[in-house]
């Protein structure tokens, strides 16, 4: 199956004519033209001007499997959300089409990009010992945390021995999945995001919905509700200038006063003990270079070896991300200010473990860029809180299992396995494959029964015996049925636009893996 | 305990080791994407960016394209010899102090044709935070400090030897309602490179 097999059909350039706005308040080129540089639209879009309450995310209860398809139908049912947010995201991809395009060398970096962090996840004892010993020679403050609850009583301990209650920082999915904010709440300390999507997520108490854009499931009605409750803003100016003017009013005095400040890393330079990120705001820099404390929490697999390698990564990212050749900000800490003190968290989580997960070790090769959610048509059609996880998406759902079998046991349900995500990964990860893959392993281990009956009617079959999984998509029309319930589910029964149905594959995906996956098998990477 | 987590860690990951040879590859140079005329592509990104581009002004007045920013700030923080601007920046104890800042002027390190991105370290900024917490930044580039590309950029040294290294391209920006592109999310609301050489005489 081809990229352009999977391409939604557009009138005028786009999925959702009704989302074009009527007025265009992008920011001017210095000659006149309109910019669309870091997660800007390339055309203006907005959810028409009626108010529709925002559709949540899956209902979370406790280890329970997620019903993700029962979340979606949620969404599926808001349509002016679902066309802003399908529209905004195929725009992104859009985007990332271009910046690739326009680089002849794209494959050969994407081919490099995998090679170097299969390199250094193969050596990864070797070269976290490299970083740890670089960053003590520059003074800075190295600790290693097992797990989430372990990161953040590091964190907190560091800022006890300060006596420091206020932190801001900039976003980080590393300090999601370890429930930092949520921790540090019931601690007494006092956490402002500074990133404006993740910010806007923080007071409407939400999660991100997305790694790059954390409120893209939201309109600006919905910001302009969340501001005026408790930014205290005009409930009736949902002016998108306005309301980014206001957070940036309100969040400047908390970075002005914060006893510490904290950051995410992209990427953790082995042989220099760099901590680089990648941010549009420039929030990473003052989260870093204003507190007299600062502390960047590391995820082990962000290493890559060396200086010289971050001209591959920055090429890739923002591209595959935004379609930008780089983010506003690519900052390298390496040392702490003269009179500060600089500390490193390096968090495993789970990462060690699945290291020896034989099919599903390279997704530790990701680089948080967003783009396999961007082009995939079931994330763009029910949002990413319909996955009731950290990481949503087709990343999501190779990675959520490894956390907790039984909780994210559907996730990898949640996919047409189309392979749109495989083809625009930048580290070259088979997602996709993976996803299957999941699928084999839940149902041998038995957390499939666990499913509604109903989900799985279809689907539950076939899983096991991928013979007879092949067979059954061999026709588009049988794929549909052979299929989980998301998949078949049919949005023309929601708000009637036959458009609007989720790309058949045309191909399955078997002849699929057959014809593009063993015809390039000699140069592969990955076993 | 961490010294324990740390052993712990490294003892899982040469467990876990993934099997196979997987050697380090070498980076080719690619083709610059760039035409020879590395000032006009790197003005071309830099504004497609959001930043602006000014040649130096004329003698005497060599940021003469910036005066009217310049002449309608309350506070300059220079931390060039070119302009003197009114607040010292070797004088600045805590970096909050410089939030009061209409204007930073800073001098860049290197430029890069192929984003239009310049390079700043603690020794050009003097208080890194002035070139986040300031409402708009000024920046000197010798256009003979332009490199072609990304990867050419990080062949140099500066990333190595500095506590702190930052590549800005364009100024401070979000698009994160709607999609809808805003200058100034946190940051800098404009950022303008000027295009003058190192020590040029005209800075008298
Ligand atoms: S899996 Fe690949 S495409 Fe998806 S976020 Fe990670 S790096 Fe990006």
């Amino acid at each position: 199956m081809s990229i352009e097999d999977l391409t939604p059909r557009e009138t005028g350039g786009m999925i959702h004519p009704e989302v074009r706005a009527p007025v265009d308040e992008s920011e001017r080129h210095q000659d006149g033209g309109r910019l669309q540089h870091a997660e800007a639209a390339s055309k203006p879009i907005a959810a028409p001007k009626t108010r529709e309450p925002q559709p949540r995310g899956a209902k979370i209860r406790g280890n329970r499997p997620i019903d993700q398809g029962e979340a979606a139908e949620r969404f599926l049912a808001a349509p002016l959300h679902q066309a802003a947010h399908d529209e905004r995201l195929w725009d992104l991809r859009k985007k990332r089409d271009v910046s690739a395009h326009g680089i002849p060398e794209w494959e050969e970096l994407r081919e490099i990009a995998s090679s170097i962090k299969a390199h250094t996840l193969s050596r990864l004892d070797t070269y976290l010992e490299q970083f740890e010993a670089a960053a003590k020679a520059n003074g800075v403050h190295v600790h290693w945390a097992a797990d989430g609850a372990d990161h953040n009583r590091i964190v907190l301990e560091i800022l006890r021995s300060h006596g420091a209650r206020t932190l801001v920082k900039s976003k980080s999915m590393l300090t999601e999945e370890c429930g930092f904010r949520h921790h540090m709440a019931a601690s007494g300390i006092e956490i402002i995001e500074t990133d404006l999507g993740e910010r806007i997520q923080q007071l409407d108490n939400e999660e991100p919905s997305h790694i790059v854009a954390p409120a893209v499931h939201k309109t600006r009605m919905d910001v302009a509700e969340v501001f005026a409750k408790t930014l205290g803003t005009d409930p009736d100016n949902d002016d998108a200038h306005y309301l980014a003017e206001s957070q940036r009013e309100t969040t400047r005095p908390y970075i002005l006063n914060a006893d510490a400040g904290m950051t995410g890393c992209n990427f953790a330079i082995a042989e220099t003990g760099t901590v680089v990120t990648c941010t549009n705001e420039g929030n990473a820099d003052l989260s870093g270079n204003v507190p007299p404390l600062q502390i960047h929490s590391i995820g082990i697999e962000k290493i890559i070896p060396r200086i010289e390698d971050l001209g591959v990564f920055i090429r890739l990212l923002s591209r595959s991300a935004l379609g930008s050749p780089i983010t506003q900000y690519t900052s390298h800490f390496r040392g702490p200010r003269p009179g500060t003190e600089m500390h490193y968290v390096l968090v495993d989580n789970g990462r060690s473990e699945r290291l020896g997960m034989e099919e599903f070790w390279t997704s530790l090769k990701c680089i948080r860029c967003g783009a396999c959610m961007n082009t995939c048509p079931v994330y763009r059609r029910s949002g990413g809180l319909s996955y009731g996880a950290t990481y949503a998406g087709p990343i999501g759902l190779i990675i959520d299992p490894t956390f907790n079998k039984r909780k994210y046991s559907t996730l990898p349900f949640s996919s047409t396995m189309n392979g749109s995500c495989t083809n625009v990964c930048p580290v070259k990860i088979n997602i996709h494959e993976q996803i299957f893959a999941w699928r084999k392993v839940l149902a041998e281990e038995h957390q499939i029964p666990l499913l509604k009956q109903g989900m799985m009617k279809a689907a539950g079959a076939v899983l096991s015996r991928p013979a007879a999984y092949r067979a059954a998509i061999g026709t588009a029309d049988s794929a549909l049925r052979a299929l989980p319930r998301f998949a078949v589910y049919n949005p023309l029964n929601t708000w009637g636009k036959k458009r609007e149905m989720p790309d058949a594959p045309k191909q399955s995906f078997h002849a699929w893996y057959k014809q593009n996956r063993m015809a390039g098998a000699a140069k592969k990477d990955v076993s | 305990m961490s010294a324990g987590t740390r052993a712990a860690t490294l003892a899982a990951i040469r467990r876990n080791r993934p099997a196979g040879d997987h050697p380090l590859p070498q980076v080719p140079v690619f083709a610059p994407l760039v035409a020879d005329d590395h000032v006009a592509a790197f003005t071309e990104a830099l504004k497609r960016m959001g930043g602006r581009v000014v040649e130096a002004g004329p003698a005497g007045d060599p940021l003469g394209h910036v005066r009217e920013r310049l002449d309608a700030a309350k506070v300059v923080a220079s931390a060039v010899p070119e302009h003197a601007g009114n607040r010292d920046l070797s004088a600045v104890t805590r970096p909050q102090a410089v939030d009061d800042v209409d204007v930073a002027i800073v001098r860049a390190r290197f430029g890069i044709a192929e984003t239009g991105s310049v390079l700043f370290t603690e020794a050009e900024l003097v208080v890194n935070a002035v070139a986040y917490l300031a409402q708009h930044l000024v920046v000197l580039l010798d256009p003979a400090d332009i490199v072609v590309n990304v990867q050419a950029a990080y062949k140099r040294p500066d990333f190595a030897g500095a506590a702190y290294a930052v590549l800005h391209t364009g100024p401070s920006a979000t698009a994160d309602i709607e999609g809808v592109l805003i200058h100034g999310a946190q940051g800098v609301r404009s950022l303008t490179v000027v295009l003058l050489p190192r020590g040029d005489v005209r800075a008298a």
